[in-house]
């Protein structure tokens, strides 16, 4: 079976401008309502050889090769091994070397520091230690109240 | 929030920004690709799952600065012209239109962002600036991006960037491209060979109305391939720098048609402002290369300053939905053609004839010798 990729640049390239041809995509991926079960149904069974599965989002080995396309962004570590030959030629570089999002390494001691803070939190109960809970408590609260996390 | 028929009623910002030279270089667009980290991308994503991004997303874009007093609706919501109308302004793309249940367009009230919710990334943010001004949409947009980035948990991998639904945008996120107008390109038959080069260094380049690469209105796109493994810096400055060279070509060869053949100049602008002027019945495509001669006519003095302005607006409202949307009803092609001509001939009711031996813009009389630097 010959492989077509539906994406903006490569439809681009064969000359389809006709963007259409990106909702039989969206047709194929699924997502039109209640499409999504009749897809993975009519899904080969996950086989021993190549079946891999994203296991955040249920994407397959079988579906990447289809579109080319991704379900979800925990694909990029399940299917890490074929994107190095799908990135091939396609871009410039291999690693990404622009923009960092806004407060994501802020974000990310915060999100330590807080699990941190949750665990202690856990064992404090565990101990029937509530002073010590209730202060724990606290520090997450302020740590949630400062940057607009709920929950 | 803003109504549909008030967001349409005014021409974008981009296409009467008076100050901007856009006689080449027509409008300079930026566009990045965002999505959430928990939650799978649109084309994969249950009907429940992508209600759930856009309840996410929505308050987040919404309250941005930029949007207040914007339009915000969810595209099951529009109706097929108005989505259309809204693709033939560019403000959303065709493959988002195609799409209802679950998906939101967000445009800031003059036109200049516009936010895709739900396309085939959760979230697609595009600026848009008159003339050749990546660098200026760039940061705008990127000021936008900065702040959802704090409200809103983005997939990112420090190795491969911004994660996105198709591996082409993976890295940076960004499609930078410019429309540019190359009517002096084409009348001198060096089109091929500029765009061609063009090419070669890795840009895409295409017609923007026709099908495949062919150009309706001699106007063409020129964007970005690569977004992995270049800073956002690297991509802009190398596009602003090639579309700088081909619009110098471009200027080069309109003045040198106009020393080589003036009548042949003359003969073109004076058909295509006779056609407008008395056409009954046009369609899209006679239309658009006609008032690409008018631009063309008004750059090299043939006509008067604001008719630019003129050619820009009709390149706009002489397509095919917004001509529905003009006349309230869905129209046969023959009577899109009959009403297009209609609306141009208004238009162009007190545009007096081309003035056959022009003066350039700035005054010089072609025929005199120029002193040289004048670039
Ligand atoms: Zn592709
Ligand atoms: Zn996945």
């Amino acid at each position: 079976m010959k492989k077509v990729c539906l994406c903006e640049s490569c439809a681009q390239e064969r000359g389809v401008t006709d963007p259409t041809g990106f909702s039989l995509a969206d047709a194929l991926l699924g997502g039109m309502p209640g499409q999504k079960t009749v897809v993975t149904q009519t899904h080969a069974p996950v086989t021993a050889g190549g079946g891999k599965q994203c296991p955040a989002c249920g994407f397959t080995l079988e579906d990447l090769r289809r579109v080319r396309r991704f379900g979800c962004s925990e694909c990029y570590k399940t299917f890490n091994d074929e994107l190095t030959g799908i990135l091939r030629g396609m871009h410039k570089g291999s690693l990404h070397v622009g923009k960092v999002p806004k407060g994501l390494m802020e974000q990310q001691v915060r999100d330590q520091r807080l699990e941190e803070l949750r665990a202690r939190l856990d064992q404090a109960v565990a101990a029937e230690n509530y002073e010590e809970a209730a202060g724990l408590r606290d520090e997450i609260r302020q740590i949630e109240l400062h940057t607009g996390i709920s929950g | 929030m803003m109504r549909f028929s008030t967001l349409i009623k005014y021409p974008a910002d981009w296409m009467t920004g008076a100050n901007a030279d856009n006689s080449v270089v027509l409008t300079s667009r930026i566009r990045l690709a965002r999505n959430l980290r928990d939650e799978p991308f649109p084309g994969w994503a249950t009907r429940e799952q992508r209600a759930a991004t856009l309840e996410e997303l929505r308050p987040a874009v919404e309250g941005l600065a930029p949007m207040k007093d914007g339009f915000s609706q969810t595209l099951s919501d529009l109706s097929s012209v108005q989505k259309q109308v809204l693709v033939e302004r560019h403000l959303i793309s065709r493959e988002h239109a195609a799409r209802g249940d679950g998906s939101a367009a967000v445009i800031e009230r003059r036109q200049m962002y516009s936010l895709m919710l739900n396309e085939e990334d959760h979230l697609r943010m595009q600026a848009i600036r008159p003339g050749l001004e990546l660098r200026e949409a760039y940061e705008g947009l990127s000021a936008l991006d900065d702040e959802l980035a704090q409200a809103l948990p983005y997939a990112f991998d420090p190795k491969l960037g911004y994660l996105t639904t198709c591996p082409t945008n993976l890295g940076t996120g960004l499609r930078a491209s410019a429309m540019l107008h190359l009517p002096g390109l084409v009348l001198s038959d060096q089109i091929g060979q500029v765009l061609q080069a063009v090419n070669k260094i890795g840009l895409a380049v295409r017609g923007i109305y026709g099908e495949g690469t062919e150009s309706l209105g001699n106007l063409y796109q020129i964007s970005n391939q690569s977004t992995l493994g270049e800073s956002e810096d690297t991509i802009i400055r190398r596009l602003e720098r090639v579309i700088s060279q081909v619009a110098e070509h471009e200027r080069n060869a309109r003045e040198k048609l106009l020393e080589d053949d003036p009548d042949m100049v003359a003969d073109k602008i004076g058909r295509a402002y006779g056609v407008l002027r008395h056409a009954w019945v046009i369609d899209s495509k006679e239309a658009l290369n006609h008032v690409s001669l008018l631009r063309l006519g008004s750059d090299l003095g043939f006509f008067t300053n604001d008719t630019m302005r003129l050619a820009d607006a009709l390149l706009m409202d002489i397509q095919p939905a917004h001509l529905q949307l003009h006349s309230g009803r869905k129209l046969s092609p023959e009577e899109r053609d009959a009403i297009r001509a209609e609306i141009i001939r208004s238009r162009l009711h007190s545009l007096p004839p081309p003035d056959i031996r022009p003066t350039t813009r700035n005054g010089d009389n072609p025929n005199t010798p120029e002193t040289s630097g004048d670039a």
